[in-house]
């Protein structure tokens, strides 16, 4: 009774801004507009399994799967270092990771713009070293680049929670056993790390897989992504059928992966982010 | 609980109250302006205020079809727009906006004849003209050396990667229809067909799709080449005199923006006043003289530097812009439109 009480404010909260929008884009994604108003129909998915919005998902995917694995890369040894019990400047490091937190994205990203153009800091730089300036800015790495930039950090913090909580003993024990460093890491760490991984797996790819404004800022609206198409329909061509249509899809596929994820999760029961 | 819950009680109607207080402290009257991005001298809206008491809520978008959805949308309280002729078309085609009582406006008088009777609005009932001008390249004359006179220009792989486009498909769509010899407000399919191939084989050559942000590149020399609003390209040209200014000899689009007033407005009288504002010739003169866009306004117009008006980038002959066309409603073919631009940008 006072749980139930307690908890009704977040109930009807999540009603009026999640369930209800859900139910709107469901109503939006399975009708079209007619001139005698809406009519049901299947029109927008098959539109959207056209080849080349079939391209756009897979060009969102691929680019989210790339900056997932470079997050891995890079996030993997910093996480260590920074779970490192023996590291002196710890926390100040802790702190440096996580102070561009603080600030937003958006900005960040601009920065970004103005460190890659052709008149650039970086093209600057280059050309003190005699190199002719490169097009960074408006490419598909400067795309990958961004995304890594922005959500390196929901990497790297699932695993270094993670890599804390280790019990210390373990690995003592692993060595007493003539287990060598690489050995420990392979047969011991990096196995107890996996839900932090797979935490940090799915925070980097939902959002870069939805992400517009990165691929719309440093990729010069040339790298059209999912969350650009959907950003295209509801703002300038006012088709919000279709853009609806697109989200259902895109909701289907996160919850796919999501509940890969969480099964995974479970067998390895999990102490990461939820 | 109980104790907590009186608590929270009183603790809402105190401050309640004194939000109404303080409202009421600062109640002035408002109006909301939507307005193209980089598009008006913001200390007019201080101007208006204190003549008027009246305090400005300013709003920007980036295109035309942007502004029409939001107000089509509903939930917008907007008083004033400021969309361009097809987009006004279309607007009072479905009915979207407010008749003007002229009386209101006496300003009105001081825009050029040739400004008013377009078949955007043939009863001259619905607007009243901001700014005009055309689209066309502007290039950086250090890194062009060919002469700039025809879109395919843009067309050429000397330039690859050195092009910036608008990110606007009427615009973006139209000049590529004018390149391939065609009208710019076709209805033809094939037509249609054969400007998205075009865009499609430019699309490796584009350096970017870009909106307000052409300016600051193109000032930077980011870039060589880039299609831009005439207003736009004045601007430039002051930060940047290696800019230069062409309209391509196929033709181009001729645009007129005007204000009006959406149904969304809940103070006519108000907006009215404002657009009579706008239309004073001192406020006029100031706005354009900031901006650089074309005026109608005569006599603003004859208020601004010898320079500007002798430009024939800012202040072309209209009987020289005989190849380029204004755009057009389209009406529900515009989603012949929508689709090719949505595939442009996909591919």
């Amino acid at each position: 009774m006072k749980e139930g009480r307690i908890s009704s404010p977040y109930i009807i909260w999540m009603t009026i801004f999640i369930v209800f929008p859900i139910l709107l884009i469901l109503f939006f994604g399975i009708t079209i507009r007619t001139d005698e108003g809406f009519k049901l129909s299947l029109e927008n998915f098959q539109r959207f399994f056209e080849p080349i919005y079939l391209l756009v998902l897979w060009r969102s995917i691929r680019l989210a799967f790339i900056s997932t694995v470079i997050c891995l890369i890079l996030g993997y040894p910093m996480a260590m270092i920074l779970a490192n019990k023996d590291l002196k400047m710890k926390n100040t490091l802790v702190l440096l990771f996580v102070i561009p937190m603080w600030m937003n994205f958006l900005l960040r990203t601009y920065a970004w713009m103005t460190l890659l153009e052709r008149g650039g800091i970086i093209n600057s730089f280059l050309s003190l070293l005699r190199i002719p300036p490169i097009n960074l800015l408006y490419t598909e790495e400067a795309v990958i680049l961004g995304m890594v930039y922005n959500f390196l950090p929901f990497m790297v913090l699932p695993i270094y929670s993670v890599l804390i909580k280790i019990d210390k003993s373990l690995l003592e024990a692993a060595e007493d056993l003539g287990a060598d460093s690489y050995t420990v890491l392979r047969k011991v760490i990096f196995p107890l790390s996996i839900p932090g991984v797979i935490s940090g797996i799915t925070m980097v790819f939902m959002p870069a897989v939805t992400t517009f404004v990165i691929s719309r800022l440093l990729g010069g609206g040339q790298f059209t992504l999912i969350g650009n198409l959907i950003e295209q329909q509801f703002l300038f061509v006012g088709d919000w059928n279709f853009g609806s249509a697109i989200s259902i899809v895109m909701i289907i596929l996160i919850l796919i992966s999501m509940g890969f994820m969480s099964k995974y999760e479970k067998e390895n029961e999990g102490a990461g982010l939820w | 609980m109980k104790k907590i819950i009186k608590a929270v009680v009183a603790m809402v109607l105190i401050s309640t109250v004194i939000f109404i207080m303080t409202g009421c402290g600062q109640s002035k009257p408002t109006l909301k302006v939507y307005n193209w991005g980089d598009y008006i001298d913001e200390s007019i809206f201080k101007d208006f205020e204190e003549e008027y008491g009246i305090r400005i809520i300013y709003d920007t978008f980036a295109t035309n079809e942007d502004m029409y959805i939001k107000i089509k949308a509903g939930g917008s309280d907007y008083d004033v727009a400021f969309p361009s002729d097809y987009m006004i078309e279309r607007m009072i085609s479905e009915d979207l906006l407010y008749e003007i009582n002229y009386n209101n406006i006496p300003n009105y008088k001081y825009i050029g004849d040739e400004f008013k009777n377009f078949s955007y609005d043939p009863t001259n009932g619905y607007s009243v003209p901001y700014m005009w001008g055309t689209v066309g390249i502007i290039y950086n004359t250090t890194m062009v050396d060919d002469t700039v006179d025809s879109w395919d220009i843009l067309w050429n792989e000397k330039y690859a990667k050195q092009i910036l486009m608008l990110d606007s498909q009427r615009d973006s769509i139209g000049i590529t229809l004018k390149k391939l010899g065609y009208s710019l407000n076709t209805k033809n399919v094939d037509e249609l067909e054969a400007a998205k191939d075009a865009l499609i084989e430019q699309k490796p050559l584009v350096l970017a799709y870009v909106g307000d942000e052409v300016k600051d590149k193109m000032i930077a020399g980011e870039a060589a080449l880039a299609v831009v609003w005439s207003g736009d390209a004045v601007y430039m040209n002051w930060e940047n005199p290696d800019l230069e200014y062409a309209i391509p000899k196929e033709g181009s689009n001729l645009w007129f923006d005007a204000m009006v007033i959406p149904k969304t407005s809940k103070n006519k009288e108000n907006a009215e006043l404002f657009i009579n504002f706008m239309s004073r010739t001192d406020i006029a003169f100031k706005n354009a003289d900031y901006i650089g866009y074309s005026t109608p306004h005569i006599e603003a117009r004859n208020l601004l530097d010898e320079d500007l008006i002798n430009d024939p980038t800012a202040y072309p002959e209209l009987e020289d812009l005989v190849n380029c066309e204004v755009f057009k409603d389209l009406s529900d073919f515009l989603r012949e439109y929508d689709k090719i631009w949505t595939e442009v940008k996909a591919r």
